[in-house]
């Protein structure tokens, strides 16, 4: 079987990945991407423990989590689009102002 | 043995469709990369006998959060992102950095659980029934308020994306 310690690895290499897509990117929809990202190695290591002590609540958890992904995902594109709209740029360098 | 092969193909291709994410320069070709990280997740959700959880990855992550992104980033006309300077300098103190905390995360794991292993999947069929059983009674007040969040979250894309008047 699988030992336990590569599940969390895996989800480490991800997270990390995903931290640093969303330091290096300049694109804004990029960066949204590697939040969703991180939130899947999250939900990774949820569902490894959920296994790991035979218990439900961790996959219960990721349903939360991924609930909360889709809200924050409507929203924040919605955002995005208004901000396009006044600025005509997607790079994140271009918004520094949070007045629209 | 079998799960093993199994788990390094599909954390193999998660991998290397998240660095893919960080490489590409045009949106809509990291997008594509992160379904393919949301898919072999699922695969290995199954592996760790999460059938329920696997399903709504592949239906919630890879199907409507990423059309939504996909839609966004089609609408918007998204082309290839500009670097600038201060991404250049990220990118080599933050590189390494990133190769660092990886190590010292997985020496940790590695002494802390090297040896622990997870058990076999073959008693675990009732997943489904259980997460509903679990859902349901004991995190039905959690269910309500995301139902609610998910309510306010329509209200207020529509309120933030539709035109000025």
């Amino acid at each position: 079987m699988v030992p336990l310690s590569w599940y969390l690895i895996l989800s480490a290499i991800l997270f990390c990945l995903g931290v640093s897509a969303f330091l290096l990117k300049r694109n804004i929809i990029t960066i949204f991407m590697s939040i969703e990202l991180m939130l899947n190695a999250v939900n990774l290591s949820f569902v490894a423990f959920a296994n790991h002590w035979r218990n439900l609540n961790g996959q219960v958890f990721v349903f939360f989590v991924m609930v909360v992904a889709a809200a924050e995902a409507t929203v924040g594109l919605a955002i995005i689009i208004a901000v396009f709209r006044t600025r005509e740029t997607l790079n994140v360098d271009r918004v520094n102002l949070l007045k629209l | 043995m079998f799960h093993q092969i199994l788990f390094i193909i599909f954390g193999a291709v998660c991998v290397a469709g998240a660095i893919n994410l960080l490489a590409q320069r045009h949106p809509i070709n990291s997008a594509l990369s992160l379904v393919v990280v949301m898919g072999s997740l699922a695969l290995i959700y199954l592996l760790l006998g999460a059938e329920f959880v696997a399903a709504v990855q592949v239906i919630v992550y890879a199907g409507a959060i990423m059309v939504l992104f996909v839609f966004t980033i089609m609408l918007l006309n998204a082309g290839a992102e500009e670097r600038t300077r201060g991404s250049h300098i990220a990118l080599w103190v933050g590189g390494p950095g990133v190769v660092v905390l990886v190590g010292m995360i997985s020496w940790i794991m590695f002494k802390q659980l090297g040896e622990v292993e997870i058990g076999s999947m073959v008693n675990k069929t009732d997943n489904t029934h259980g997460i509903a059983t679990l859902l349901f009674k004991d995190f039905l007040l959690p269910f309500e308020i995301t139902s609610v969040l998910i309510l306010i979250a329509i209200m207020g894309a529509v309120v933030l994306a539709g035109r000025r008047r």
